[in-house]
């Protein structure tokens, strides 16, 4: 992959920056950036939305239609998430098949979804063992500015809430709703020096020592979290991250994403 | 595959399996088991069987890859196609390029990747049997047999795994607790208690999360010390064999002098290779002391020097 070399002025300003509790774009450590959301864009598409948070732009689509369930759970739907990070997002991204980045970031979204039981997937069986709804979230990255997980987590559940099981045009009953019963928030912190900053921009990726994850549902629990980058965190760092990201996480639902 | 048990804990506070809640699996490390690799470790935790094999640091291919400051560290986590219940389709999938992700993340720090600039360090892990925590399993092996290859580390990294089943949280999940369980945490950790590999789906308040981070930092203390005692059992058997060679001179039978004659005139070339190759392992088994000061229980050299005298009592005691 194409790397893009970090410059040392640059990690050391962020640090000493951070020292002071001070931010590049003059954030305080916990704040997050613009978020905005607007849903059913994709006409053609059972879901969607596309979300913007700070510089960083995603779109996110559902496709929702019949299949066979897996044979070890039958008489469940099937999610599947992609993300794709193709090359018109960002210098580093390059075409082909996902790799480890794109999977990831996938697959977290995934968990985020199934693990917080958002969608009541026994909802989606049509006859047991034959025939399920069968969920597609795909993610396209249209612009990298950082914090791609928050957006990806933000933009499937937008696209889900909004998405329309398309009973009519299959002949399996009505066209209806997905039914969900939880709204699970994705927000991610980096270690910077050891200092704690919530959304990181591009930028701040970059120099981050490592990331984690939390993803919150309803209650104010935890449903996912994923740890990433070779940097370590100590044990009250990550409960500190917890905290704060299951509260904006709750804020971040209040004002988005309840009807 | 067997169905979800009404219970997970009966009234006595033991698991299905029999071990209290804060136990983990018996975990067997072998050191130093393939001969072509630089580093190797066979490793079971529980019915878990992994096998993993280090090799470099040596020449990047391709070679784009490299970095001229430090050596980039590479990690394969595959399972074998019949390690699970229903026959895994071989080769590498989304799930198995997330795992070899986390875990090259937890592994890389402890590296002194800066040593070797423009070279590849290569961790092959192969699951040979699958029962829940194979990706903590096979972080734990990778970590020994880094060790094993003589490369230079801050500390060993143990991983272990907490998770919540019937609303209690429970360290080290078995098959059935991880199936039908409400959470599964692995975690991995380094010597002076932070935490590299995090990963969580399921259910859990903050508040359970912080004792559960607790539980598995305990968890991870038991299998460093196995791991350790391992390492450190390989090399005694390692230094005994050289100094029945080394001290065969001076004992007066023909026999073992003629042996040793005939074993110097073939055998000084491999000799040399075989002193080489336990400095560089003595280094790393020595920085272990040096960077525990955190640790609470630190032992000094003194006692290590008896544990190799007396492995078992450690071992024992590690597992309770």
């Amino acid at each position: 992959m194409n790397k893009q070399v970090v410059s040392i002025i640059q990690k050391d300003q962020l640090i000493r920056l951070m020292l002071k509790g001070e931010r590049l774009d003059g954030r305080k450590p916990e704040e997050t950036r613009n978020i905005s959301i607007e849903t059913d864009v994709i006409d053609k598409a059972e879901g969607s939305a596309r979300v913007e948070i700070g510089d960083t732009k995603i779109i996110a689509g559902v496709k929702i239609q019949p299949g066979t369930p897996f044979p070890d759970s039958p008489d469940v739907g099937v999610i599947i998430t992609s993300m794709e990070l193709i090359p018109l997002a960002s210098p580093e991204f390059e075409s082909g098949p996902p790799r480890e980045k794109a999977i990831e970031l996938a697959r977290v979204t995934d968990r985020g979804v199934r693990e917080s039981g958002a969608i009541d997937l026994k909802k989606l069986c049509i006859t047991e063992g034959e025939q399920v709804w069968m969920v597609f979230i795909d993610i396209h990255v249209l612009d990298d500015g950082g914090n791609l997980m928050d957006a990806a987590s933000l933009g499937a559940i937008a696209a889900l809430m909004t998405a329309k099981i398309p009973g009519e045009r299959y002949g399996i009953g009505e066209d209806m709703p997905l039914p969900m019963r939880d709204i699970p928030v994705s927000v991610t912190a980096v270690d910077i020096g050891g200092g704690i900053v919530f959304d990181p921009s591009m930028e701040e990726e970059r120099v981050a020592d490592c990331k984690l994850t939390v993803i919150s549902n309803q209650e104010g629990a935890i449903a996912g979290m994923q740890k990433s980058g070779n940097g370590s965190l100590t044990v009250d760092q990550i409960n500190h991250i917890v905290d704060i990201s299951c509260k904006k996480g709750q804020e971040i639902r209040e004002k988005f994403l309840e009807i | 595959m067997s169905d979800k048990p009404e219970k997970f804990i009966d009234e006595n506070g033991l698991r299905l399996d029999g071990r209290k809640l804060d136990q983990i699996r018996d975990i067997k490390i072998e050191v130093g088991v393939l001969a072509r690799a630089d580093g190797s470790c066979y490793l079971e935790f529980g019915k878990n069987m992994v096998i993993a094999a280090v090799y470099g640091p040596r020449e990047v291919h391709p070679r784009h890859q490299q970095d001229s400051t430090r050596a980039i560290v590479r990690y394969k986590y595959n399972m074998a196609s019949f390690s699970v219940e229903d026959r895994k389709r071989p080769g590498p999938d989304r799930r198995s390029t997330e795992v070899s992700k986390v875990s090259r993340e937890a592994l890389e720090d402890q590296v002194f990747t800066e040593y070797f600039p423009k070279s590849a360090i290569d961790i092959f892990v192969e699951v040979l049997q699958a029962d829940a925590g194979t990706r903590t399993a096979a972080l734990n092996a990778a970590s020994v047999a880094l060790a094993d290859a003589g490369i230079p580390m801050r500390g060993l990294v143990s991983a272990c795994a907490f998770g919540k089943v019937d609303d209690t949280l429970v360290l080290d999940l078995s098959k059935d607790e991880d199936n039908y369980g409400q959470a599964d945490v692995p975690i991995a950790m380094t010597q002076d208690g932070k935490i590299t590999l995090l990963q969580m789906d399921g259910h859990l308040t903050p508040e359970e999360l912080k004792t559960g981070l607790v539980m598995a930092q305990e968890g991870c203390r038991q299998v460093y010390e196995v791991q350790r005692q391992a390492l450190m059992d390989h090399y005694a058997k390692m230094q005994d064999a050289n100094e029945d060679e080394t001290e065969a001179p001076s004992v007066e039978e023909v026999i073992t002098a003629e042996e040793n004659e005939a074993s110097e005139d073939v055998n000084t070339g491999t000799e040399e290779v075989e002193e080489v190759d336990e400095e560089v392992a003595g280094e790393t088994v020595e920085e272990v002391p040096e960077i525990k000061e955190n640790v609470p229980e630190e032992e000094d050299e003194e006692t290590d020097k008896e544990i190799v005298e007396e492995p078992d009592t450690e071992e024992e005691d590690s597992h309770e």
